[in-house]
């Protein structure tokens, strides 16, 4: 525990500081041991498809959520996709400005109907059209490391 | 209030472990799939979800039971989380229960998931805000402590030597040995147990329960719809839930009143007059090995400060009159805390059915009882579970 | 049915494989930083710390003095009626000796963690302290303690403003 500091006069009242230490670490899972091992290493972008439910998850899914069948059935879904929604953000967690401002997408994959959230790049933000076609622009093999973040960003073709 | 009959009908469970591979999410959705699937429930026909998860800081997802939601079957249904600490595992059926006692639902499938790997460096971090943030963490506790002057506080008391306490682990870890989740089941002794490093006298290593990652699951349904699914229900028969005051220092901890007080109110409603006749099998919450005596006492399961002795007796054992942690336990099969109370929970439905192979109780149990507990040493949570009609 | 031997789910992973890499993961440490209001009741208690004084609160229904002071009494949902100010000794309720930190690092000097009834209180009502100045092996249940406070010009209002009980 760090040790919690004494009253905060300045602020008129009396007040405790205190913190909760704690790292999480989160592991990929089965499902995401394999995406991420597609990411990596093979420039992949994997789904699993339920047939019976005719939904595809991206990443991928150890079961689907609807009918509860585990999903053995993967799918590659490309890397390129189509922008389903964007916003420019201008402030970070702490409401400070970021400059340039950083361009979020909502991107669905091939023609999965699967969406996921990157990052834009390579666009000026008056350029960006809800539709508009986009592809991953990879991190380069060596500085892979199996995360989300071996997508650079996407960017319009 | 009409109350309808509920059954338990399915369990499901992982195993529990130190570090588990599998996301809490993995962890939920086997945990419910293996309970749905052995009652050949389809996910269409569960009405409701209720999940039971300990503080979203062990997972470090701040919203556990939203993100849970669809690898607990809940997708776009009436979902909701419970949680009162340690006491979880036990009052997330209890959750569960009165949706379908109510009539508000026919079905309900109750999943406990628990992923403590997660908190680094270790899940005390997030325990240590249990503490008052003004008068007690300025001390720089730890959560030992609590457990380490509850457990002195009962020996001196009633005169307990350690050694007495020491049994409980070497019980439990041993029965572990049976129980496919198990996490630390073993074959020990008392001068094991003793001799293990102290952590918080009179605390040592072996008479604590790990931390662990790992889920299981129950299918609840009202009496008509269990009689369709199987021809073996384990109807709840009591529920009881109790909290005492978070003034923890100014209670006597050699007793847990809340535990009695959660007891009487199952026993009462499960129609039991005396109690250490009619249970005939109990999971009492045991995440320190004089937790499990703790808490027969408070269950009204033996007199106060007799719970060493009728385990000395081997009363407790898997083999006679009234076992204890027949499943192995906190102890010896693991400690995902909400997780952990819902494994007492399907064990007593493996047990009441006569499934639980080589852990199975000799006495042909009719009428089960699992209880947890938790929170700053002030909740009890009791399901009393029954065999027949 | 769960029988013994059946295989289940769940997939144990050592420290080792996060440090080599062999599995994925990610980690992230959340900011979390809390200033926790005192209140009214923890506000004069630690204002009565800062002067050297142990202060309870009494609800006249119950007949009962309670520490911490809280300003209203859990039994009978009342407004407590009055501060009291309570000795700096009391009796070892129970105790402990603890051997790790949080995060399970060994201390080479174990602390003594103990519920301290405090004279003046009601019967049970006590305080999370320290003890010291004792050998562990000599504390016992009942033992007589009495504050060890930090001189005037150290003390800023903290349950930290008591060092440690120690026996009398």
């Amino acid at each position: 525990m760090s040790k919690v500091k004494l009253p905060d006069s300045k602020a008129g009242k009396l007040a405790w500081k205190g913190d909760i230490p704690i790292t999480s670490r989160y592991t990929a899972g089965v499902a995401g041991q394999k995406f991420f091992q597609a990411l990596k290493e093979e420039e992949k972008i994997l789904g699993t498809v339920c047939n019976k439910c005719e939904v595809t998850y991206v990443p991928m899914k150890l079961f689907c959520e609807r009918c509860f069948a585990q999903l053995d059935e993967t799918v590659d879904v490309g890397d390129t996709g189509r922008l389903v929604s964007f916003s420019v953000v201008y402030i970070d967690l702490d409401s400070k400005k970021v400059n340039p401002p950083q361009i979020v997408g909502l991107i669905e994959l091939g023609n999965s109907q699967a969406r996921m959230v990157h990052r834009l790049g390579e666009v000026k933000s008056s350029d960006l059209r809800v539709g508009m076609k986009v592809k991953a622009v990879w991190e380069m093999p060596l500085g892979r490391e199996g995360k989300i973040t071996d997508i650079q960003y996407f960017k319009p073709v | 209030m009409k109350l309808r009959k509920v059954a338990v009908v399915g369990a499901g469970i992982t195993k529990f472990v130190r570090r588990a591979q599998e996301t809490a999410k993995e962890l939920s959705y086997h945990a419910t799939k293996m309970a749905l699937d052995s009652c050949n429930m389809p996910l269409e026909e569960i009405d409701s979800v209720v999940h039971g998860t300990a503080p979203d800081a062990f997972d470090g997802v701040h919203m556990k039971g939203e993100y849970l939601s669809e690898a607990s079957g809940g997708w776009r249904k009436p979902f909701m989380r419970s949680y009162v600490g340690g006491g979880t595992g036990v009052f997330a059926p209890i959750n569960g229960w009165y949706l379908v006692a109510s009539g508000m639902y026919d079905t309900c499938v109750v999943v406990c998931e628990e992923k403590m790997s997660s908190c680094q460096p270790h899940p005390q971090g997030a325990f240590l805000t249990i503490f008052d943030h003004t008068t007690e963490r300025p001390l720089g506790p730890n959560l030992l402590w609590i457990f380490a002057l509850e457990m002195n506080r009962y020996m001196q008391v009633h005169k307990i030597p350690r050694e007495q306490i020491a049994l409980v682990s070497v019980k439990n870890k041993r029965n572990a040995l049976d129980h496919p989740s198990a996490q630390l089941g073993a074959e020990l002794t008392v001068e094991d147990v003793m001799n293990s490093e102290i952590m918080a006298w009179p605390v040592t290593r072996l008479m604590v329960s790990p931390t662990s990652d790992g889920a299981a699951a129950v299918v609840l349904a009202s009496e008509e719809v269990a009689k369709k699914i199987t021809d073996n229900p384990v109807w709840i028969s009591g529920v009881g839930w109790n909290l005492d005051t978070a003034y923890w220092t100014n209670r006597d901890l050699y007793y847990p009143e809340y535990v009695e007080k959660a007891a009487r109110m199952a026993y009462k409603m499960a129609g039991i007059k005396n109690p250490r006749e009619e249970i005939n099998v109990v999971e009492p919450y045991d995440p320190f090995a004089y937790k499990e005596l703790h808490h027969l006492e408070g269950l009204l399961l033996a007199d106060k400060g007799q719970a060493p002795r009728i385990t000395a007796e081997g009363i407790t054992a898997r083999d006679g009159k009234m076992p204890s942690c027949p499943s192995g336990g906190l102890l010896g099969v693991g400690n995902p805390i909400a997780a952990a109370g819902m494994m007492k929970i399907c064990e007593l439905f493996w047990q009441l059915r006569g499934e639980a192979g080589k852990r199975q109780v000799k006495n042909s149990p009719r009428t089960g009882l699992a209880q947890a507990w938790g929170d700053l040493m002030q909740v009890g949570t009791v399901v009393i579970m029954q065999r027949g009609d | 049915m769960l029988e013994t031997g059946i295989r289940l789910h769940g997939t144990a992973l050592e420290e080792e494989d996060f440090k080599t890499h062999r599995v994925f993961y990610t980690t992230d440490i959340p900011k979390l930083q809390y200033a926790w209001d005192c209140g009214v009741a923890m506000g004069h208690y630690l204002k009565g710390l800062k002067q050297g004084k142990l202060l309870g609160t009494y609800c006249k229904k119950c007949k009962r003095t309670v520490i911490p002071p809280r300003v209203f009494c859990e039994l009978c949902f009342r407004n407590m009626d009055k501060w009291v100010e309570l000795k700096d000794t009391g009796i070892v309720n129970t105790f402990s000796i603890c051997y790790v930190t949080w995060d399970m690092k060994k201390l080479i000097y174990p602390e003594i963690p103990a519920v301290i009834e405090i004279d003046g209180a009601s019967k049970g009502k006590g305080i999370l302290h320290l003890l010291a100045e004792v050998d562990p092996k000599q504390v016992k249940l009942g033992m007589k303690v009495k504050a060890v406070w930090k001189p005037k010009s150290e003390r800023e209002g903290s349950i930290l403003d008591i060092k440690y009980f120690k026996p009398i």
